[in-house]
């Protein structure tokens, strides 16, 4: 097994999150992923990129065990978060998901007042009295930074707001019940270029509490924002290294083609 | 008005000429045909309607207002008065609701979130089942299957235990008869199920798969999601569904005529045989001899039309502002 | 690490009993529908396998104490259905088609469909009531006609809804293909809109044939009943729900043996053409 991302295992690392081994993924009989190997780095911002179908969402959904919600869906390895595997079935993912919280493509609100959007995910994990709870509420959204802007309709529904709004409290929630791992599904992807910034910058700032997993179609978004990127194609890890190397000076002749937008 | 347009639509993408002509003549003639069937449709509710006004109207006139809480049905002095037949449709559907609500939402959750798929479409097609089954058959079923055993188990164990209580008690003393006011209602309960968990599953079906995956990416569990995301997302769907069973319940006429019991008397024991707009009209209405037995009873079927096309119409308006709601995220 | 606290995992506890007992329940309320359906299938078919035999099929309905069967009963609601879907279908088809093809403009199909729904689901023995007001009250007595007119009035809003769901799928880009050929408008509907809606529409009308054979209410007062054979649908006419239902309230015992036969015979032919209805329609979209 001469696999092209095995060599970029032995990455000079501080500290590694998430560990992923031999993870094979399959979707009834189609493989999905094949024979993934890679180490996320805590406290750092991972860009998954590639073709579409490539893989990289399917991939991230195995981190908090999310493809379990249909049958069909199977994995073979292992995800190591601190050192424990994720994936062992014995273990309920509703503890993982405490600890890996995950941010989608579209928006999405619950069907409730703003304040509770947040509040929701944390009375699943904490017994907080009020002054306690609107409290995190309020250093939830400051930390995703929609607090200014919300403040007041806190009682109003999270459907008012605007889609970048929206995308915030996203975050806001996922951030309230204090994860270790924050993935991010294409965050940008329903948004305008204003919005899109706002997120940008707050992704930039969350890595100092947080490690960032983030899939994006967007290279440049992958660029500007993160610090080691990992190029999928069909289901293979093709390239995983620095970002600044990357887009610099890539290993592979595919990842160059696709950075340089020969393909793709 | 709209034809003229569709017309000069169709000439100026036309050549002209006679063949134009005779074919927009036909189209005329087609559109008109089908807009007068509509019409039809449209001019039924209100034939229904003001037939059953201008028959009752001797009864209405009789009796006024007060025939709505009038206790008296006596066809020997030609009294009437509605107060038990509606009060036994409305408490025999309430029954219903308060079991079949809860059951539906069961059947819902399961069919959407539990059932491996190789099962949804046999379960699903199981309980519709339920609704094909014709009425009468409940009837017969419940009168001479369901009902004796019922009066044996269920209703003695209610009488010594429900029944001793204080408050509640009252509502379920009294002889086990099996049939009665409950017989109904939980015959009504099963009727109704496979009307709202459909409605349940198809509305719980519309959340968007992504909505979800957030709740369960929080950790929430497959109840918490449920109950906090899928239910408030569709809750006038939901409400909806409740109020087209609760439209069901009330217009239904054999499966109560055989079990309600049929007495014009008023009691407040579930326990104790009651009547029902519907099955009065099923019983009495054939040999009614007099015009005012007959426009009383008439009267009877009018009020049994407003109370549930207003609880369809707005079952109706319900899921239409779901359905709207969606149109627009989408 | 956070998950081991004490605290978390009495949360996570009791989240834990409260998600397996409301599955649970769920669970049971889905038992708790198969339940009766088994039940009522179970009684229907002991009580309605004894009562079954020939002369049910070949003798009329007896008087108290003689021999029988249901055979004018039988007639009259095949009859009876028969002429009110008869009534029923083109009248449901033409307004369906009015709804779908010209009532994207205006305010009359949009009310129209509204007032449908409403007639889809209201209570059949009003039906009755309105065909005995405005029809056996005129003519002073009651009539197979009627009892079909009774029937016609639950088929047409069956019919009236699926023609209308069915036409409104036929993608637009079939009917632009057939007006640019230089079809008119209603040549366009009646040869491609309605043949691409054929299988949806006829699943409607037997869903419709299936819900009216069984339906008792309406013919109450409309039909009534007829002790006699009789193809005269100016009289009144026997059908096999009135029948069931005017023998099963009866004191005899043979009487009730009939009536549990006419419900076999009822139960499984509308069960029957439901699930003939399923599978065309299944057919048609796999």
């Amino acid at each position: 097994m001469s696999h092209s991302s095995s060599p970029n295992l032995s990455l000079t690392s501080p500290e590694v999150r998430i560990a992923i081994r031999n993870l094979n993924f399959y979707y009834g009989r189609y493989h999905a992923l094949k024979n993934i190997s890679m180490d996320i780095q805590t406290n750092k911002v991972t860009a998954f990129i590639g073709p579409s179908g490539c893989g990289k969402s399917t991939l991230l959904r195995t981190f908090n065990r999310l493809h379990e919600l249909y049958p069909l869906n199977r994995t073979t390895g292992q995800i190591l978060l601190d050192g424990k595997d994720v994936l062992d079935r014995r273990e309920d993912p509703t503890l993982l998901r405490a600890r890996v919280g995950m941010v989608f493509q579209k928006p999405t609100p619950f069907p409730m007042s703003i304040y509770e959007n947040i509040a929701f995910g944390v009375r699943l994990y904490e017994k907080l009295s009020t002054p306690e709870m609107d409290a995190r509420v309020q250093w939830a959204l400051t930390k995703a930074a929609l607090w200014n802007e919300v403040k007041d309709k806190l009682k109003q529904s999270g459907n008012g707001l605007s889609g970048g709004q929206q995308q915030r409290l996203c975050i806001a929630r996922c951030i309230a019940i204090k994860p270790e791992v924050i993935l991010l599904d294409e965050p940008c992807s329903a948004l305008d270029p204003i919005s899109t910034a706002h997120i940008e910058e707050l992704v930039h700032d969350l890595k100092s509490d947080y490690t960032v997993v983030m899939v994006t179609h967007n290279m440049q978004q992958a660029a500007r924002v993160s610090d080691y990127t990992a190029y999928m194609y069909l289901g293979e890890l093709i390239e995983f290294d620095e970002t600044d190397r990357i887009f610099t000076k890539p290993n592979q002749k595919a990842t160059e083609d696709y950075i340089t937008g020969k393909f793709g | 008005m709209s034809p003229p347009q569709v017309h000069s639509v169709e000439r100026t993408s036309g050549q002209g000429g006679k063949v134009r002509v005779v074919a927009s003549l036909g189209d005329r003639f087609f559109e008109w045909l089908t807009r007068g069937f509509a019409l039809l449709v449209l001019l039924t509710l209100g034939g229904i309607l003001l037939s059953l006004v201008v028959t009752s109207a001797p009864s209405i006139k009789a009796f006024g207002l007060p025939f709505l809480w009038s206790d008296d049905w006596d066809p020997v002095r030609d009294q009437y008065g509605a107060l038990i037949p509606v009060y036994g449709t409305l408490v025999s559907s309430l029954v219903a609701l308060l079991i079949a609500v809860p059951v539906s939402f069961g059947i819902a959750i399961f069919l959407t979130e539990m059932s491996p798929n190789w099962l949804k479409r046999p379960l699903g097609t199981a309980i519709e089942l339920l609704a094909a089954i014709p009425s009468i058959i409940y009837g017969m079923w419940g009168l001479f299957s369901f009902a004796p055993v019922f009066s044996k188990t269920f209703q003695p164990f209610l009488i010594s235990t429900l029944g001793q209580l204080p408050f509640v008690g009252p509502l379920f003393q009294g002889p086990p008869l099996g049939i009665g006011m409950l017989t109904a209602g939980i015959i009504l309960a099963i009727m109704v199920i496979p009307f709202i968990s459909s409605v349940m599953r198809d509305v719980f079906e519309l959340v968007p798969a992504v909505l979800k995956e957030s709740a369960y990416g929080l950790g929430a569990t497959t109840w918490e999601v449920v109950w906090k995301v899928v239910l408030p997302y569709t809750r006038a769907g939901v409400m909806g569904g409740v109020m087209l069973g609760l439209g069901r319940a009330l217009g239904e006429t054999m499966a109560v005529t055989f079990v309600i019991g049929n007495a014009q008397h008023l009691n407040v024991s579930l326990l104790a045989p009651g009547n029902s707009i519907a099955s009065s009209l099923a019983n009495e209405f054939a040999e009614a001899v007099g015009d005012l037995y007959t426009s009383a009873l008439i009267e009877l079927g009018l009020l049994l039309f407003i109370i549930t096309t207003i609880v369809l119409a707005l079952a109706k308006l319900m899921l239409l502002r779901l359905g709207r709601r969606e149109g627009m995220k989408s | 690490m956070r998950h081991a606290t004490p605290e978390i995992q009495r949360i996570y506890r009791r989240r834990q009993m409260a998600n397996r007992f409301h599955l649970f329940m769920s669970f049971f309320g889905m038992v708790f529908g198969l339940f009766w359906l088994g039940w009522i299938l179970w009684t229907l078919l002991v009580n309605g396998f004894e009562a079954l035999s020939w002369s049910l099929l070949t003798k009329p309905t007896p008087a108290p104490g003689g021999e029988g069967g249901l055979a004018n009963a039988i007639l009259g609601s095949v009859m009876m259905a028969g002429l009110g879907t008869l009534i029923g279908t083109p009248v449901g088809i033409l307004a369906g088609t009015y709804l779908a093809e010209f009532g994207r403009r205006g305010w009359l199909a949009p009310v129209t469909r509204f007032v449908n729904d409403i007639l889809l689901s209201a209570p059949s023995i009003v039906l009755g009531l309105f065909v005995y007001t405005v029809f056996v009250a005129r003519m002073h007595h009651f009539s197979g006609l009627a009892g079909a007119l009774a029937l016609s009035l639950i088929v047409i809003p069956v019919v009236v809804r699926t023609t209308d769901d069915m036409l409104r799928l036929v993608p637009d880009s079939l009917r632009e293909a057939a007006i640019a050929l230089g079809a008119p408008r209603w040549k366009m509907i009646v040869l491609v809109a309605y043949r691409a809606a054929r299988s949806g529409i006829a699943t409607g009308i037997l869903l419709a044939v299936a819900r009216i054979s069984g339906e008792t209410a309406p013919l109450l007062f409309t039909a009534l009943n007829n002790q006699f054979t009789t193809w005269d649908i100016n009289a009144p006419m026997a059908n096999l729900p009135v029948v069931i239902f005017q023998f099963a309230m009866s004191p005899y015992d043979d009487w009730h043996k009939l009536a549990w036969g006419g419900a076999i015979l009822v139960t499984l032919s509308v069960l029957g053409i439901n699930v003939a209805a399923r599978l065309l329609f299944r057919q048609k979209n796999s």
